[in-house]
C-alpha cells in the first residue's frame, strides 16, 4: 500500500524498458529506499540495462517476461509481481509509435500497432483490475497520449490506439473506485525518449523525468488525469474544438 | 471481490488521519458469539481484523481486501459494581457511553485518552494513555480480565497474572493482532463530580516548560499535559501552556455547580463541514497557535472545568479531522528517555523549523512502562504533533525517526501511517516475543491489518 506520505513498497512496470516507466521507478526509489520493482518486458539486453539502472537507484529488481501481443503473458506478469506481496503501483508504459504512412497502408503494420497499443493494454488492465479488487487498493498509471485526444493526419493510427487506450483506462478507473483502486491516465505531449528518437520535437516537448514528476504529484493528489506539461491541457482543449478545415491547416 | 461474509458490505476505510484509503468487506458484529462463529468458519484470503471507532490515526484498523469486523454493535454494558468499583462490558462499548453510565454512580475510568470516541477493545489494543500516565499507567494496567477469541475460534479469559499472562500482555497494546477482544472487566475510580480542578500556566519557551515539568510532579495533581506552539521559532521556541489537574470533589465546587455535581459532557456537537483543500495552512496555523497561547492566562490560575472540556476538548466537534483537507494528516508521537532531553529539544526545533502548520501539539512526561509486549508508553518525554500531508513531509519524519532511534525512543503504532520497515525492531525490544505469541495463536496469519503488512509480516 502507498503509505500516508506517498511511498509505495512495490512497483510493477509493464513495458519495463520504457524511458518514462524507468523515470517513474527512479522517482519512487528516491522516496522508498529498497523499493521492490517487478520489471516486465521482453527478455533483451535492454531489459538487463534497465534492471541495472534501477538497481543502481537502490531498487530490488525482479525481471519477468512480457510479450505485448499475448494476453496470457500479461496475466502471468501480474501474477508474478503479486507473489512477493501487494503491488502498490503498476505502470502500463509500453507502446509503439510506428510509421504512420506504413501503418495506414499496410495491414500487418496497422494491426501490430493496434495490438501493442490497445489490445495488450486491455489484457493488462483486466489482469490489474482483478489484482486491485483482490487487494482492496492499488494504483494503475496508464501512459496515454495527447495524440488520442484528436486524430491528426500525421499520426492518426497511433492516435486511434491511444484514444482506445485512454477510454479503457478512464473507464477502468471508474470501475475500480469502489474496490479501492486508483487509475491515473497520463497524457503527455511529445516526450524526448527512445520512442521519439530522430523525430523533430513538437512544441511543448518534455522529457521522461518531467513526466515522472507529474505522475508522482498526480498520484499523491489522487488525480485521475494529468497532462504533461500542464499547459497541454488548455492547448488540447482548444485544438479539440477547432473546426476541421482550420485544424488540418495547422503545421502539426 | 465476492462477499467474504453474508452480512458484509464493501466499505472504504481510513484511519482518523484520512490517509491511505483502502476497501474492505466490513461485517457488523452484535455479540461475542458472532465473533466466535466468524473465526470458526473459513478464513478469508486476506485475513480479518476487528475495528472499533477508527480513531487510530494510521492504518492499524484497516485491512485492504480483507474482512473487517465492526465491533461497535457489540456494545452491552454487562455489570457495574459500584461497591466493588469495576465494570464489565462488551468490547464495542465506547468510553463516552461508559462515562455516562459510570459518572452518575460516582465512578469513572482510571485512564482516559484525549477522546471518548474509542471503544474498550480499541483502548486495550492500543493500550491508550492519558494525562495521568506518570501516576496511573495506561489503559491495560486497569483491565482486570478480558475475553479474547483467538483465530481458531476459541474463547480465552485472560488476566494480567494468570496462566495466559503472556497472551494478555501481547493483547494489551497488540493492535488487534492476537485475536478479537469481546469482553473486558475494568477497574474504576471514585469520582464525586464531573469536574476537574485545573491549574493553568504559560511557559515562555521550551526551557522553561521542561524545567517546570522536570521539577517533579505534584502528587495532588495527577493529570498534567502541556500544549505547545510547534510553529514559534527563535526565543519563543516551544512556548507552551501547561495544565495540571485533579478530579474535583464536592467541596471544590462553587455553590452553583454543587447543586448538580454530575453534569454529563454534551453529546457530540456540530459536525465539521467538508472544506475542499482544508483550512490548515501556515497562516491559519500561526494564528491558531497565537490565539491558543494568548487564551491562557498570563499568570498561573486555578479553575474548575467540566471533565469533557479538560480531558477531551475536541470531542465537541465531530469530524474535526476534515480540517486538514482531502490528503489528510499524520500524527507523529514519540517518547524518548528522560536523559535524552536534548534529543527532545532538537525534535521540537526540527518541527518548528520545517515551517509546517501544526496546531494540536502535546507534550508530557510518561511514567513507567507496563508488561505490554509492544505497548507504547515508556518512561520519558512524549510529544505528539499533527501535520497535514504535503510535499517533503516524509523527510521531516525521517529526520525525526533518526533522532528517536538514536535516543533509544519509540514511535506510537496507533498513530503511525508511514514508518519504514526495520525501525520497529529497534524501537520495541520485546517485538520478537510478540511475534512468537502471534505465531503461536495465529499460525496461519489470519489476523492482518495494513499496519501489520507494512511493519510486522514479512512477505
Amino acid at each position: 500500500m502507498i503509505d500516508a506520505t506517498g511511498r509505495p513498497r512495490s512497483l510493477l512496470l509493464l513495458g519495463g524498458t520504457s524511458d518514462i516507466a524507468l523515470a517513474v521507478a527512479e522517482a519512487y526509489a528516491a522516496r522508498t529506499p529498497g523499493l521492490r520493482v517487478t520489471l516486465a518486458a521482453r527478455p533483451s539486453a535492454r531489459r538487463d540495462q534497465a534492471s541495472h539502472r534501477l538497481e543502481a537507484a537502490g531498487c530490488t529488481v525482479r525481471p519477468v517476461d512480457l510479450e505485448a501481443r499475448s494476453a496470457e503473458s500479461h496475466e502471468a506478469a501480474v501474477r508474478a509481481a503479486a507473489e512477493g506481496g501487494d503491488v502498490d503501483v503498476a505502470v502500463v508504459a509500453y507502446g509503439l509509435l510506428g510509421d504512420n504512412e506504413r501503418s495506414w497502408t499496410d495491414v500487418a503494420a496497422g494491426v501490430e500497432l493496434a495490438e501493442v497499443n490497445y489490445v495488450g493494454p486491455v489484457a493488462a488492465g483486466i489482469a490489474l483490475g482483478a489484482l486491485v479488487r483482490q487487494q482492496g487498493h492499488g494504483v494503475v498509471v496508464a501512459l496515454s497520449s495527447v495524440a488520442g485526444e484528436r486524430p491528426r493526419r500525421s499520426n492518426f493510427v497511433y492516435g486511434s490506439t491511444k484514444a482506445g487506450f485512454d477510454a479503457f483506462y478512464t473507464g477502468l478507473g471508474e470501475a475500480l473506485r469502489e474496490h479501492g483502486g486508483h487509475v491515473l491516465v497520463v497524457r503527455p505531449g511529445f516526450v524526448r525518449s527512445k520512442m521519439t528518437e530522430g523525430l523533430d520535437p513538437a512544441p511543448l516537448a518534455t522529457d521522461p523525468q518531467s513526466v515522472a514528476a507529474a505522475v508522482l504529484g498526480a498520484v499523491d493528489a489522487r488525480k485521475e488525469q494529468v497532462w504533461v506539461p500542464g499547459t497541454m491541457r488548455p492547448v488540447m482543449s482548444v485544438l479539440r474544438h477547432l473546426p476541421r478545415p482550420v485544424f488540418r491547416r495547422l503545421p502539426i | 471481490m465476492t462477499a467474504l461474509h453474508p452480512a458484509a458490505a464493501r466499505r472504504r476505510l481510513t484511519g482518523w488521519g484520512r490517509t491511505a484509503p483502502v476497501v474492505s468487506e466490513v461485517a457488523g458484529v452484535r455479540t461475542p458469539d458472532d465473533v466466535v462463529a466468524l473465526l470458526s468458519s473459513d478464513a478469508p484470503a486476506r485475513g480479518l481484523l476487528p475495528r472499533g471507532l477508527g480513531r487510530s490515526y494510521g492504518d492499524a484498523a484497516q485491512n485492504a481486501g480483507g474482512l473487517v469486523l465492526d465491533m461497535t454493535g457489540c456494545d452491552r454494558v454487562l455489570t457495574v459494581d459500584a461497591d466493588g468499583g469495576f465494570v464489565r462490558v462488551e468490547a464495542g462499548v465506547d468510553l463516552d457511553r461508559l462515562t455516562r453510565v459510570l459518572l452518575p454512580l460516582g465512578l469513572w475510568l482510571p485512564v482516559v485518552p484525549g477522546t471518548r470516541q474509542v471503544t474498550v477493545g480499541g483502548a486495550i489494543a492500543a493500550d491508550v494513555h492519558g494525562k495521568n500516565h506518570h501516576v496511573s499507567g495506561s489503559f491495560g494496567d486497569h483491565v482486570i480480565d478480558l475475553d479474547l477469541v483467538t483465530p481458531d475460534g476459541k474463547l480465552h479469559t485472560l488476566t494480567p497474572d494468570g496462566p495466559d499472562a503472556q497472551l494478555f500482555w501481547a493483547t494489551v497494546g497488540g493492535m488487534g493482532l492476537t485475536g478479537v477482544v469481546v469482553r473486558a472487566t475494568l477497574a474504576c475510580i471514585r469520582a464525586e463530580t464531573s469536574y476537574a480542578v485545573v491549574e493553568t500556566e504559560r511557559c515562555r519557551d521550551l526551557d522553561q516548560l521542561l524545567e517546570r515539568l522536570a521539577e517533579g510532579d505534584d502528587p495532588s495533581l495527577p493529570y498534567s499535559v502541556a500544549w505547545f506552539d510547534a510553529m514559534a521559532r527563535g526565543s519563543r521556541l516551544g512556548r507552551a501552556v501547561l495544565t495540571r489537574g485533579r478530579l474535583a470533589t464536592l467541596d471544590d465546587l462553587p455553590a452553583k455547580l454543587a447543586r448538580h455535581p454530575v453534569r454529563l459532557p454534551s453529546t457530540a456537537g456540530p459536525s465539521f463541514p467538508v472544506v475542499p483543500g482544508g483550512l490548515v495552512n501556515r497562516a491559519s496555523g500561526l494564528a491558531f497557535n497565537e490565539l491558543w497561547f494568548r487564551k491562557a492566562p498570563s499568570r498561573p490560575t486555578t479553575g474548575v472545568h467540566g471533565i469533557g472540556a479538560f480531558f477531551q476538548p475536541l470531542d465537541g466537534v465531530r469530524d474535526w479531522n476534515r480540517v486538514y483537507g482531502p490528503r489528510g494528516f499524520c500524527q507523529y508521537q514519540f517518547v524518548v528517555p528522560f536523559a535524552e532531553v536534548d534529543a527532545f529539544r532538537r525534535a521540537v526545533r526540527l518541527i518548528a523549523r520545517s515551517g509546517r502548520p501544526s496546531c494540536l501539539n502535546v507534550l508530557k512526561r510518561m511514567g513507567p512502562t507496563n508488561r505490554g509486549l509492544i505497548s507504547f508508553p515508556a518512561p520519558g518525554w512524549t510529544l505528539a504533533v499533527d501535520l497535514p500531508v504535503g510535499p517533503g513531509l516524509d523527510e521531516l519524519f525521517r529526520d525525526l525517526d533518526d533522532l528517536v532511534l538514536a535516543a533509544g525512543g519509540r514511535v506510537y503504532l496507533a498513530k503511525d501511517a508511514r514508518m519504514p520497515e526495520g525501525h520497529l525492531e529497534r524501537m520495541y525490544p520485546r517485538l520478537e516475543e510478540f511475534r512468537a505469541v502471534r505465531a503461536a495463536v495465529d499460525p496461519d496469519g489470519i489476523l492482518v491489518s495494513d499496519l501489520s503488512r507494512r511493519l510486522l509480516d514479512r512477505p
